[in-house]
């Protein structure tokens, strides 16, 4: 009885746990119906019969710029805080791992604090080029580097705030990763079902933003240059005791 | 004539470049992969490198043609203006190749619309430079030449003028690295003339799927393409007016009238590539195929009017009574 009672106990307090104080989750869900992703497949194997081999006796990867789960949650939102005294910790953060395997960039959407290294690691068997493309007004460097078979891992790191910094492979066009490098070290990227959780928000208020890659390019005033992207917002007091909860609602237009 | 043959075949190399995203495959020039071009290993020769440097080692193989034709010009032909001429054309391609790494090395978009835009001139070069040596051009006799009316060949030349503004356009839709901006024809998003507000333009990029990590399409873009597809139906009704004046005008079974005809029928092929670069979603083969045949359309305006001039030319010093000008 004794053991059960604190068995219980212990359950109740990991419980707990889960959803500290200073915690913000949500789930982001997306309404209306996105395109189909196209099979990369047949490009794959006429450009680059090598990384076509890869995949024998396993399906093609395709795109995912809308992943969608079955309760219409939408993955690869990045989540994202502005507000208050929140600083960048990028420069002593762990490096993040950008890795191109099977001809293909993993993860395909990602977030860094400023200062923070991605390593870029080539884990194929096949020559590819790493060229990082940010926006022609942030600040940040353009790079395309080679990068060899089980060669040396490449670092990058970037100074100014933007979202959906590019890489691409030029060898293999259909290879593309995007990364928001933020200004402080609360952020999330929703998971297949669109759930995201930032853990130990300093207690205030703040701008909680969502930004989705397709759905929430900006453009000019003239309607003729994407100036940026725009995510929703919604102001959220993070308070010391339980959890915040935010959740976003993306239309299709 | 060879080194006019390669080139144009040079046009499709580098239009594969383009339509398959490849031009910062290599990332730096002039050597490869800091190999030097020459000697870059067979076994980096995949994907979009395969185009690059494929392309890369051709030009520089035209280079060397056009270098011997510059020499054997300035030796051998007794004509001043043909010898600068093939200085010319050497000093073309050495500025193309400038241009083309340039591009690679400034990572700069906006230099490889200058690059297609030269290479396209550079084979009206080289065509003229064959037809100026050509045994027709040099030992024609006067007195089988008939002339061309000037508003017949102010008709050409004006059309040949749009057909090169025709192409500057293109290269810029190309040297977006935005894909397709308008996917359907004959309508563009379901209208005449598309909307091209922030929200319709918003719209049509969430429901875009852009395997090749294109850039998102604009408004500049989407107008771009119908101004396209408008100069497209002026250059085809102005090819064919050509054809219909140069057969009433000179008779025919004239050559020139004849040729007028002929280049009715690449416009019409350049036409339905167009819409097939379309309906295909951009297929690198097709849109290549599509700026392979908009060069030849420029070659035949420009080797018409050539013809045209020099038979006109040719006439004024025919015997009076034999000019064949009406």
């Amino acid at each position: 009885m004794k053991k059960s009672l604190l068995l219980l106990s212990l359950g109740v307090f990991s419980a707990l746990q889960l959803a500290n104080a200073g915690d913000i989750t949500g789930t982001i869900t997306l309404k209306g119906t996105p395109p189909p992703e196209i099979d990369i497949g047949p490009t794959m194997t006429a450009q680059s019969p090598d990384c076509a081999a890869m995949y024998a006796g396993r399906k093609f990867p395709t795109t995912h710029f809308y992943m969608v789960g079955s309760d219409g949650g939408l993955g690869d939102v990045v989540i994202t805080l502005k507000g208050g005294d929140l600083k960048s910790t990028g420069a002593s953060a762990a490096p993040a791992l950008l890795d191109q395997k099977g001809c293909v960039y993993e993860p395909q959407i990602f977030a860094v604090q400023t200062g923070q290294k991605i390593i870029a690691r080539n884990s194929d068997m096949c020559v590819h080029n790493v060229h990082a493309k940010p926006a022609a007004d942030s600040g940040n460097p353009e790079s395309n580097q080679l990068q060899m078979p089980g060669g040396a891992d490449l670092p990058f790191t970037f100074a100014k705030p933007e979202a959906f910094l590019q890489f691409q492979c030029d060898v293999h066009p259909w290879m593309h990763s995007w990364v928001t490098v933020v200004d402080n070290p609360y952020y999330a990227v929703t998971d297949k079902d669109g759930k995201f959780t930032i853990k130990n928000v300093p207690p205030g208020k703040y701008t909680l933003v969502a930004m989705h890659r397709k759905l929430s390019a900006i453009y000019g005033a003239d309607g003729k240059t994407v100036t940026g992207y725009k995510g929703m917002e919604k102001e959220i007091d993070v308070t010391g005791t339980g959890a915040t909860t935010q959740d976003f609602t993306f239309t299709m237009k | 004539m060879l080194t006019a043959g390669l080139t144009f075949l040079l046009i499709g190399l580098g239009g594969l470049v383009t339509s398959n995203n490849a031009g910062m495959s290599v990332p730096d020039w002039p050597t490869s992969y800091g190999y030097n071009m020459f000697t870059l290993p067979i076994k980096f020769w995949k994907g979009g490198v395969l185009y690059e440097h494929t392309h890369r080692l051709y030009a520089a193989f035209i280079g060397f043609l056009t270098t011997i034709l510059a020499v054997w010009l300035w030796l051998k032909d007794s004509r001043k203006w043909m010898q600068w001429l093939g200085v010319a054309a050497f000093l073309l391609v050495v500025v193309q190749g400038a241009i083309g790494g340039l591009r690679v090395v400034l990572s700069d978009a906006q230099l490889g619309i200058f690059h297609g835009a030269l290479a396209q001139l550079f084979l009206v070069l080289v065509c003229a430079i064959a037809l100026f040596t050509s045994r027709w051009w040099q030992n024609s006799a006067v007195e089988k030449q008939i002339a061309v009316p000037r508003g017949l060949r102010s008709h050409v030349l004006y059309v040949t003028i749009l057909i090169f503004i025709q192409l500057m356009i293109g290269a810029t839709m190309r040297h977006q690295h935005a894909g397709l901006s308008i996917d359907t024809f004959p309508l563009a998003y379901g209208k005449i003339w598309p909307d091209t507000s922030p929200e319709a333009v918003a719209a049509y990029n969430e429901h875009r799927m852009e395997m090749n990590g294109e850039n998102p399409i604009t408004a500049f873009q989407i107008v771009l393409q119908m101004i396209h597809r408008l100069v497209a139906l002026l250059i085809f009704l102005g090819v064919v007016a050509a054809a219909f004046l140069a057969g009433k005008k000179l008779g025919g079974r004239d050559g020139l009238a004849k040729f007028a005809w002929f280049w009715t029928g690449l416009i019409v092929v350049q036409i339905a590539l167009g819409i097939a670069t379309i309906e295909t979603n951009k297929a690198a083969d097709i849109a290549t195929l599509h700026v392979m045949v908009g060069a030849l359309s420029l070659l035949a305006g420009v080797l018409w009017w050539l013809v045209a001039a020099r038979r006109t030319t040719l006439t004024k010093f025919a015997p009076a009574g034999q000019n064949g000008l009406n």
